[in-house]
């Protein structure tokens, strides 16, 4: 892994004004992917996971505001594109795939419009070629009869048909960065292992960057090279994905994965662990450690602000203690 | 577990639920069996997993179950007796519902103590300071501070909310409590204070479930029983260490091999089920199974698969008819 990296995030910060005050709700995170590497991000609902995927697509709500030391894309800062350049990167160079494909597809327009919109609007093609990139794509994330699936719309096709389709659009202009958020939490455990070897094989194919975006630890471990932790708008923890599962070090990461039931491991009807309390509000000034809150090692320090412990490594870790590997938390 | 000798607390025998299906504006109704006849038996303090993916019918038995959908034909038993439709109310009495989305099952507009004591209400037990000592006594079961009694819905977060839509399931003091995917709109951390709680109160309160769940950790984690449905039949039912150990069904097979542990060392299984799941209104020939069946026969695309009884469960699968493989 010499090359450089395809995408640099440097301490974004995003922050919503609210009523009450300002919610910041992604505080300084930091990550950078090259091509062919997945990195999945992990967290709870509010850790700023999804805000972050659309920060990088350029698709934050107006009124939020986000800043970041870098936000950089195979050589283009991202946090100088104008709304227009945005909109030729994406879906260009980069895509996005969301989790319910029902609202993200148009229920007016048929699979083929929209899958040829994609290439028409980028590429200088004729709508031939287009349709024949069209089919090309349906029949390589294994819709059978792609030919006569293109005068169909939405509502004809089940949920992980219309999966595909999403994933087929995110690729008609062959991407460099892929961004995928929760592609799999609406659909069956059948079709989610099909649809996530689909994403991953695609991935290998056209050495695509990819980031995952999920709260589902089992999709985490068996897809991604690297893992980012979120909590509460912070990167808690970020790794190799065998050094996560393997040795995880943050006290949340450990909780977390205590909290689900693995077969064979875990014995039928045994307490699961779980993680007392809940996620503290981010609205107004945050200091210290966000999890100290329901952390079992939290003392005093931890309300002051916590280091990062390894950084530069492949896998650091943000703690006040100094937590050696394999030790229980 | 299961004691063979005292009747079910809850049985299914014959169940069907078939829906008039109209699919265009001029054309002639069509039916869509949503159960074909699904016979179970659940015992006292069982755990009967219910798995499958979307459209098997799982959620029409709950809501059979629950008195919502009358079944086209076959019986409903409790303690060995037939409900029937007119029963509605004392059925209900005995077997209460938890909901997927806590954010969706609590009426936004009512308090939490009127929302635990509604029940109550609507059966006309009590008076209005026993229903009270008994919302209180709820609280303090789940795990609730007593302080949220006036607060509404939106104060709390998620896991409060599901522990709320278990207190109102359990102000009748039923016998069997339906749980339809009580955790997966909930966060990871969250989940398994509930899937706790859960377990715990079958304990304290000597309660049945039926716990309807796609995550199959979690059904091996709590089910003591498993039934698997496919199209609306159940094809697969068997103790819960038994299933997990050595799945019969072809189909229970693919699920299984679906589950995604939390293992970096293993990549995404491929689970052979190529063909996507059939539409119910014109099921395929034979088993129903058959197109996505890595098993296939000759046998499986015309005739219908026997019932294969075993001493633990049944499974119905040509691959396990009378002479064995």
């Amino acid at each position: 892994m010499t090359t450089e990296p395809i995408l640099k995030v440097e301490n974004l910060t995003i922050d919503v004004p609210m009523a009450q005050g300002t919610l910041h709700a992604v505080r300084g995170i930091d990550f950078e992917l090259r091509r062919g590497e997945t990195l999945c991000i992990v967290g709870e609902s509010g850790s700023g996971k999804s805000l972050t995927s659309l920060a990088l697509m350029g698709l934050l709500p107006k009124k939020m505001r986000c800043k970041a030391a870098g936000l950089d894309f195979s050589g283009i800062d991202l946090q100088r594109q104008t709304p227009k350049a945005m909109r030729a990167l994406r879906g260009d160079r980069m895509a996005m795939i969301f989790q319910e494909p029902m609202t993200s597809l148009n229920p007016a327009y048929t699979i083929g419009d929209q899958l040829m919109e994609a290439l028409l609007l980028h590429r200088p093609v004729s709508k031939a070629e287009a349709r024949a990139r069209a089919i090309e794509l349906l029949g390589k994330v294994g819709i059978t009869a792609a030919e006569s699936r293109l005068g169909q719309y939405p509502h004809q096709l089940s949920g992980g048909l219309r999966q595909r389709v999403m994933i087929a659009m995110a690729l008609m202009c062959e991407p460099e960065l892929i961004i995928a958020d929760e592609p799999t939490t609406a659909l069956d455990v059948t079709i989610q292992a099909q649809i996530l070897r689909l994403l991953a094989d695609l991935q290998r194919e056209m050495n695509m960057a990819m980031i995952l975006v999920t709260h589902d630890l089992g999709v985490v471990a068996r897809i991604a090279d690297k893992v980012v932790v979120m909590y509460a708008g912070e990167v808690v923890e970020n790794g190799s994905a065998r050094e996560i599962f393997e040795n995880p070090r943050h006290p949340y990461t450990r909780g977390l994965l205590r909290c689900i039931p693995v077969p064979g491991k875990t014995k039928p009807g045994e307490h699961l662990g779980s993680i007392p309390g809940i996620v503290p509000s981010l609205i107004g000034k945050v200091e210290g450690c966000a999890f100290r809150s329901r952390c079992e090692v939290a003392e005093d320090a931890c309300s002051s602000p916590v280091p990062v412990r390894r950084p530069g490594t492949d896998h650091a870790y943000r703690c006040i203690h100094d937590i050696p590997e394999g030790a229980s938390a | 577990m299961s004691d063979k000798t005292t009747p079910p607390v809850l049985e299914l025998a014959n169940v069907t639920k078939t829906y008039q299906v109209k699919q265009g504006l001029f054309s002639a109704p069509r039916p869509l069996h949503a159960l074909g006849g699904v016979s179970l038996r659940i015992h006292k303090k069982d755990v009967l997993g219910l798995v499958g993916e979307s459209g098997c019918g799982k959620s029409t038995l709950a809501k059979v179950l629950l008195g919502l959908e009358v079944p086209t034909s076959g019986k409903v038993l409790v303690d060995g007796k037939e409900i029937t439709p007119r029963e509605r109310k004392l059925q209900a009495r005995r077997i209460q519902p938890i909901f997927q989305d806590p954010y969706s099952s609590l009426n936004p507009r009512k308090s939490i103590e009127d929302i635990i004591a509604l029940p109550l209400v609507a059966h006309r037990i009590g008076d209005a300071a026993s229903r009270a000592g008994s919302v209180r006594r709820m609280l303090d079961l789940v795990g609730l501070p007593q302080r949220v009694l006036k607060g509404y819905p939106n104060q709390l977060s998620g896991g409060q909310r599901q522990r709320v839509a278990i207190a109102r399931a359990l102000v009748m003091n039923p016998e069997i409590v339906i749980c339809d995917e009580p955790t997966s709109a909930l966060d990871v951390s969250v989940q398994s204070q509930i899937l706790n709680l859960l377990g715990d109160l079958r304990e304290e309160l000597g309660l049945t479930y039926l716990f309807i769940s796609h995550n199959l950790a979690v059904v091996e984690h709590l089910a003591t029983r498993v039934a698997v449905m496919y199209l609306g039949r159940v094809v697969e039912e068997a103790p819960a260490a038994e299933l997990f150990a050595g799945p019969r069904h072809p189909y229970t097979q693919a699920l299984l091999e679906s589950v995604l542990t939390p293992d970096p060392n293993l990549s995404v299984p491929d689970t052979h089920l190529g063909a996507s799941y059939p539409n119910p209104i014109a099921p395929p020939p034979g088993c129903h199974f058959h197109p996505r069946c890595a098993q296939v026969r000759d046998i499986c695309k015309t005739t219908p698969p026997p019932h294969v009884a075993g001493p633990q469960g049944h499974v119905d699968c040509h691959l396990h008819a009378a002479p064995a493989r």
